[in-house]
């Protein structure tokens, strides 16, 4: 979509204008360069640039002289003004003419990639409608929620209803169903799009590292702070902040996290400076946070803040359908990262998939598609590569007697069979990071 | 994997260590591109690039020199080097390529582990490498920055951002370079 954007340069330096014109064309604009006003003047009245990088310091008609004409002419046009030195003077005039903003070289990287988003942003808002509808579509593209089936036709529905408010989202489904997937269809297709989605596992936050990664903090501010940093409620600023497996959030964190959100503010570690942060909450949990309401290990003000809009993805085996879809994407991927001819898999080892109950969801199946995939010997997948599916699932027997605890242990130590104890796929098919997993099996003394 | 002998991908480091390039690299690098990769080291005077006042190279005119002193054909050349880049507008770049053109460059200035005074780390600077060298080529079959931030065509303005994306396109990056391949 970015190629309808249309951008001008203007500067008499040719360096300048060759290279942030391919910087910008980087991002996929639509660039063109002129290397005095009267030239930029002579392009303006044949084409619809949508915005123009003015330097201010010209020959013959000067930048500001230029933005006015603009301004008088081509009113639409949002215009940024680039200087070599800062001059309030300069600034001052160039804003009061109607300059969109005024920018001291050298620039920020992501800065002028922002600035350019974020005019895009709003003049799009002001087309908006027409494109809402094109844009959702180019956002579900990229997030890969695969399938046909009802259910997750439900879901893209869901989503596509709830990505243009701001409305917080609580999504709920077990490990590896995909709840992430579906955080991300909703910042792309929401209007924040363009601004950063930032995801926290909660569960993988190393215990007291969870204050300074998620409030940041200042050079100085304990021993190794030797840069002051950005944390993650200030680096989702502008955009969607996704706070994964949210039931892992300790007490703390929660009247942290609560405050945050209510008065849209934070605070360095080692500052007494407060920020505004504006960004939207989504978050997710593969627990049941109402139950944990009751219990009392979760906030109930916390947890109604986030459960605004409930969305919940269904485990796999309750949309069977999808697998043949979703084999299919995982071949194809894996074709183009390893470069293997494996073209796809035959009838009876699709069926074999199917009839596979997928306690570890989407992720398991992916596991399991490249298990298969690096020993396939010929172009289709077989039944003999997917031998290591057990074809009889033993049911996991859930006494009422067992604790919470034994369950896990239970859990844990199935998982990690089904997987020859490959440390990294426990892990994700059990939807937890390394470290937590190796802290269980050390705390249930599960070994190899 | 048939390919046009003349269709190569060339890395060619200016004093740059040729051993952090490993087996694992050239195998992505040709995986993705689908055409073989060979290294070569061009001799290039970095020096009438420099930038004293701001202690840093400036990407943009190495590569017009380097354009103008090379022969035009059908390779991918990607200059690699260790001194920290800019363009004029910018403070600082990662590196820098020619949208559907021949040539880009990637230094490792700002991906290496001690210029953020952490300690030294090769297999990360490797990873890191081979993401940007990645992403300028993707630049040079015409990819543009891409918005999902896995995809190695999501433009890192950090380090972290770097790390956060994956070695590889995305589906929809990787239908686009089918394309031209
Ligand atoms: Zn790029
Ligand atoms: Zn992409």
């Amino acid at each position: 979509m970015n190629e309808n954007v249309k951008i001008l340069i203007v500067d008499d330096e040719l360096i300048v204008r060759e290279s942030m014109k391919g910087w910008l064309e980087e991002d996929g604009y639509h660039v063109e360069v002129a290397e005095t006003a009267e030239a930029a003047l002579g392009m303006i009245g044949e084409k619809e640039f949508d915005m123009a990088f003015v330097d201010i310091k010209m020959p013959g008609i000067d930048g500001i002289e230029l933005l006015k004409r603009l301004k008088d002419q081509y009113s639409t046009i949002d215009v940024v003004m680039m200087t070599a030195y800062a001059s309030v003077d300069n600034a001052v005039e160039a804003m009061k003419v109607g300059a969109y903003d005024y920018l001291t070289k050298p620039f920020d990287p992501d800065y002028v990639s922002m600035m350019v988003r974020k005019i895009i942003a709003r003049r799009q808002l002001e087309q908006e409608n027409v494109r809402l509808k094109e844009n959702i579509e180019t956002a579900l593209k990229h997030v890969h929620i695969i399938g046909e089936s009802p259910a997750i036709k439900a879901i893209l529905k869901q989503v596509e209803e709830v990505a243009v408010s701001d409305t917080s989202v609580l999504i709920g489904g077990e490990s590896g169903t995909g709840k992430e997937m579906v955080a991300r269809a909703i910042h792309y297709a929401s209007p924040r799009r363009f601004e950063p989605l930032v995801v926290v596992s909660c569960g993988a936050l190393p215990e007291g590292l969870v204050e300074s990664e998620l409030f940041g903090y200042e050079r100085g501010a304990f021993t190794g702070a030797f840069y002051k940093k950005k944390g993650k409620f200030e680096a989702a600023n502008g955009g969607t902040l996704f706070l994964d497996e949210i039931g892992e959030l300790n007490a703390k964190m929660q009247v942290d996290l609560l405050r945050v959100l209510q008065e849209r503010e934070i605070t360095r570690i080692g500052s007494n400076k407060s920020i505004k942060v504006d960004f939207r909450v989504l978050a997710a949990s593969n627990r049941n946070l109402k139950e944990m309401v009751e219990e009392g290990t979760f906030r109930e003000d916390l947890f109604y803040r986030l459960n605004v809009f409930n969305i919940h993805v269904p485990p796999l085996r309750e949309r069977v359908e999808d697998i043949p879809l979703l084999v299919e994407y995982f071949i194809s991927m894996l074709r183009r990262q390893t470069g293997k001819q494996v073209e796809g898999i035959t009838a009876q080892a699709l069926n074999k998939l199917k009839q596979h109950g997928w306690p570890g969801n989407v992720r398991e199946l992916q596991n399991a598609v490249e298990r298969a995939f690096v020993t396939a010997k010929g172009k289709l997948i077989t039944t003999e590569e997917l031998a290591f599916l057990a074809p009889e699932k033993i049911p996991v027997v859930t006494s009422p007697s067992l604790s919470l605890a034994e369950i896990e242990k239970m859990h844990i130590e199935n998982v990690l069979k089904e997987c020859d104890y490959n440390i990294s796929m426990g892990a994700k098919v059990l939807g937890i990071d390394r470290t937590t997993l190796y802290n269980k099996m050390k705390k249930y003394g599960i070994e190899k | 994997m048939a390919s046009k002998s003349e269709e190569k991908i060339i890395l060619a480091p200016v004093h740059f260590p040729k051993e952090i390039l490993s087996r694992h690299l050239f195998e992505t690098l040709e995986t993705i591109f689908k055409r073989p990769v060979y290294i070569a080291s061009p001799k290039l005077d970095l020096h009438p690039f420099f930038d004293p006042a701001r202690d840093q190279y400036q990407s943009t005119a190495i590569l017009k020199h380097f354009i103008k002193t090379t022969p035009r054909g059908e390779s991918k050349i990607c200059l690699l080097v260790k001194e920290d880049l800019f363009i004029p507008v910018l403070t600082f770049v990662f590196g820098e390529a020619h949208m559907y053109g021949q040539f880009a460059i990637v230094s490792s200035h700002r991906l290496r582990e001690q210029f953020y005074m952490r300690e030294e780390n090769l297999k990360l600077l490797e990873q890191r490498l081979l993401k940007e060298i990645v992403h300028e080529l993707g630049h040079t079959f015409g990819l543009v920055h891409c918005m999902d931030d896995r995809c190695v065509m999501h433009n890192s303005y950090t380090v972290e951002d770097t790390d956060h994306k994956n070695v590889y396109p995305c589906e929809v990056c990787f239908a686009k370079l089918d394309e031209v391949l």
